[in-house]
């Protein structure tokens, strides 16, 4: 591995600049801390869930089924602490052809449960699934771009792309981007080469899985058995935590976390994340369409109260463009935005909106505490002379039928595996076409930076092509990012785990393979 | 006994006619919301060539009423059909579930049903004395007090402070049938908390409303203990009420446990229901609320015949002309 690794720094120093992230990491054993201990059952209690949750890769997924899948079954590329690329069961990759080509160098001497040896037709095979004609997977527009996959041998897969990527090797760590076992499609019997193998899976209550002997990751899969449980109800999560009947749960509610505290046999673990949540307005709609409505909306709303009075203070305020500090190419130096009705007077002045009235569309499918946010930016946009509406919708279908169809709504993005997905999705003009773009922001030179940049090896220069994206949306843009959510998970004194990471819940859902107990 | 028979024959039709209506109901209702399946699992990532692609999979792409005459040529054949969520037996899904929630509804009957009617009965020989006026107060309260508010009391105390019972009950594994009934006796307590108020003021209310007959007051000229009069004179007579409440409360234990499953984290039916209505998955709503209908329709049917069966002026009607 150690050879394999020297071979990626030497093309990293001639320029590619992605790589460095993957090679920076030499070996996949943490440094941090005494080394892990075998044993135990862990059992972990898990908010998000639902009855249909099934191991299909190419569904929506819950966190439920998001943390079975990668008890199971493993990615090309790993997110690791910090959003670095970690190989997984590609041990090393390379881009050539402006791009265009991606050769994967795969992991020898992996098994699959039932022991057959992992090769690069199961990586052709698990790609196809959600590329095929009819597919419904969401993984699809990301995969558009590959023209063909083929196997070169059974440790070398080559992807060939429309056009050059260079944060293809980020994308095969996406959810859903599963290594199945070529020709399976009977998904839910948990066939992978995870560190855990499916024991019993009751969608909506609970899985069990047991500890993999043959493992490939050294030092990782230490618990004997992992029990994953549904719990929708956040003080039931708190109890049985309390009780001991579980281990560790997410999605800690903000208004008890101090309570909890309390206790020395829970530790809370407060985690930066990517996910952020804002007010966007559709910029060829109605009053948005002048820019200075737009800011004076931006500077009308308190954020600090917001993160205060809705989140518990656990995050941190939005300055109305979607990188946090969480994202490699985050730029820190463009002032934050605050709270000034005098600004937002001026420019609806400048505008000639004075007396602005706005509808706000809002439900609590976004985010619990969706509709307190709405009704405190009322309350903030009323001393700047705004009057906003806010206008309560039912749950229930809310994405399909609200949200991207009114001009002012409110939306939740969690994070995007890096800055290329996220300002592709949802601020250019291919955005739109893939129903995510939720302003319609169609910048003529935000579309050309980010597809400079998704073509940009050198890091420097990608980083200022990302910071002027990041300044246009920020001064242009119809995003009205008030606030990024930390992530709080409640563990019990007993488990013991690294630095954890910050693109999912739980240690990125990869707690059970990740953690071991003291 | 022949009119028993005919009563039986009659509310069985009855009965059927009134789960066909519901599922009528169901199907166009659960239609009536916004959204679909298709919306409601692809979430913020439907994009229109994915809705389309699952539509056509799951047939939802065909007429209302093509669906709707599938699903009743299905059930007529006996099959419950598929989970369109995620392609699974409904059947399987729910007989697990089902299970469940009967087992709680039983346990929880053997708390409340005796313990309701025996204070009732109680509180009917201390009539006005201090111990009525405290059960009656008491129950009024149990009923009061919404479920999922007494459910956090009990966990409280004999979970949290106590540290006697579970919190949850998440079927730990290997724990033996000793853990799993230690796991059940907070949600249990719970719904009979509910339940026994009801039934204790039905007993007494039923039973006070014959204390006034001409014949109680000829037992009590007679000598006979208070105890004796109510046991043997009045619950005789107040029986017919008295198993009507029983019996609507049974079935409130097989369908009113939504909360109470939430709660203590029990994988019952109603959580079941809860769920695929947010989904949109049809075939398991109408599945769980045929399953519910049928209980009470079921329920209904047995209170009626007890009744009868314990009233002869109902056993016989010609007989008495």
């Amino acid at each position: 591995m150690s050879e394999d690794v020297s071979i990626n720094r030497r093309h990293a120093m001639a320029g590619l600049g992605l790589l460095s992230a993957a090679a920076a990491l030499p070996s996949l054993a943490k440094a941090q801390g005494p080394a892990p201990k075998r044993g135990g059952a862990m059992r972990i209690a898990i908010a998000d869930f639902a009855t249909s949750d099934s191991l299909d890769p190419t569904l929506a997924e819950t966190q439920f089924s998001q943390n079975l899948q990668w008890q199971l079954r493993n990615n090309l590329v790993e997110v690791g602490p910090g959003g670095k690329l970690i190989p997984e069961l590609a041990e090393s990759w390379e881009g050539s052809n402006e791009a265009r080509t991606w050769v994967f160098k795969l992991r020898r001497g992996v098994t699959f449960h039932d022991g057959k040896p992992f090769t690069a037709s199961d990586v052709v095979h698990s790609f196809n699934i959600h590329r095929k004609e009819g597919s419904k997977s969401q993984t699809k527009p990301i995969l558009n771009q590959i023209t063909s996959i083929k196997a070169e041998g059974p440790h070398t897969a080559i992807f060939e792309l429309v056009d050059g990527n260079v944060g293809f090797p980020a994308l095969t760590s996406a959810v859903g981007l599963y290594i199945l076992k070529e020709g399976d499609t009977d998904f839910n019997k948990g066939m992978g080469t995870g560190g855990y193998i499916l024991e019993q899976f009751q969608p909506g209550i609970k899985a069990v899985v047991r500890r993999n002997p043959g493992y490939w990751k050294s030092g990782h899969a230490n618990f004997d058995s992992v029990e994953l449980i549904c719990m929708k109800d956040a003080t039931a999560r708190a109890n049985a935590l309390i009780t001991g009947q579980i281990d560790a749960y997410n999605a800690v509610d903000t208004r008890t976390v101090n309570l909890l505290q309390r206790s020395s046999a829970i530790r809370i673990n407060r985690v930066k994340s990517k996910a952020h949540f804002s007010f966007p307005m559709m910029i060829d709609q109605g009053p948005f369409a002048s820019n200075d409505v737009r800011l004076a909306m931006k500077f009308a709303i308190d954020r600090d109260d917001i993160v205060k009075r809705v989140l518990g203070g656990f995050g941190a305020p939005g300055n109305d463009h979607p990188l946090s500090s969480a994202y490699a190419f985050y730029d820190g130096t463009i002032p934050q935005r605050s709270y000034d009705p005098d600004k937002a007077r001026f420019h609806l002045d400048k505008a000639g909106a004075a007396n602005l009235r706005v509808q706000l569309h809002v439900s609590e499918t976004p985010f619990t505490g969706a509709t307190d946010a709405a009704v405190l930016f009322k309350g903030h946009a009323a001393k700047a002379g705004i009057t906003i509406d806010v206008v309560k919708e039912p749950e229930d279908g809310y994405w399909s039928s609200v949200w991207n169809k009114r001009p002012l709504c409110t939306s939740r993005w969690s994070g995007r595996i890096n800055e290329d997905v996220l300002f592709t999705l949802g601020y250019t003009a291919d955005g739109t076409k893939a129903g995510w773009n939720e302003t319609r922001l169609n910048d003529e030179r935000l579309n050309k930076l980010v597809a400079e940049a998704r073509k940009e090896f050198d890091e420097g220069k990608r980083r200022q092509l990302y910071g002027e994206v990041q300044r246009i949306v920020h001064g242009q843009g119809g995003s009205n990012i008030f606030a990024f959510a930390d992530f709080l998970d409640a563990v019990s004194s007993k488990v013991t785990h690294g630095e954890l990471s910050g693109d999912w819940m739980l240690d990125g859902c990869r707690a059970s393979e990740r953690w071991w107990f003291s | 006994m022949g009119s028993v028979a005919e009563l039986l024959a009659k509310r069985l039709v009855f009965g059927i006619a009134t789960l066909w209506v519901i599922s009528l109901l169901v199907f166009s209702a659960v239609n009536l919301l916004p959204g679909d399946l298709a919306d409601a699992i692809l979430g913020q990532g439907a994009t229109p060539e994915a809705v389309a692609a699952f539509r056509a999979e799951l047939g939802l792409d065909q007429p209302v009423a093509s669906r709707y005459l599938n699903w009743v040529a299905d059930i007529l054949h006996g099959d419950l059909g598929r989970s369109l969520a995620n392609d699974r037996p409904i059947s399987e899904l729910v007989a697990g579930r089902l299970a469940n929630t009967v087992r709680l509804a039983i346990l929880a009957a053997f708390i409340a049903i005796p313990a309701g009617v025996g204070l009732g009965i109680l509180a009917t020989v201390y009539r006005d004395r201090p111990f009525d006026r405290a059960t009656t107060t008491a129950s009024l309260i149990a009923i009061s007090f919404p479920e999922f508010f007494t459910a956090y009391i009990l966990v409280a105390l004999f979970s949290v402070t106590l540290g006697w019972l579970p919190a949850v009950a998440i079927e730990t594994r290997g724990g033996g049938w000793q853990q799993a009934l230690r796991e059940i006796a907070l949600p249990a307590l719970t719904l009979a908390l509910a339940v026994v108020g009801y039934v204790l003021r039905m007993t007494r209310a039923a039973i006070v409303n014959v204390m006034a007959a001409p014949y109680i007051e000829m037992a009590q000229l007679k000598g006979a203990s208070p105890l004796r009069i109510v046991t043997r004179h009045a619950l005789p007579n107040a029986l017919s009420p008295i198993i009507n409440v029983v019996i609507i409360n049974l079935a409130y234990l097989v369908v009113g446990v939504v909360v109470v499953e939430v709660v203590f984290v029990y994988p019952g039916l109603g959580q079941l229901l809860v769920d695929s209505v947010s989904k949109r998955d049809i075939p398991v709503v109408q599945a769980c609320c045929i399953i519910f209908a049928a209980t009470y329709v079921l329920l209904n049917l047995l209170a009626d015949i007890l009744s009868v069966l314990s009233n002869p002026r109902l056993r016989r009607p010609r007989q008495q002309v």
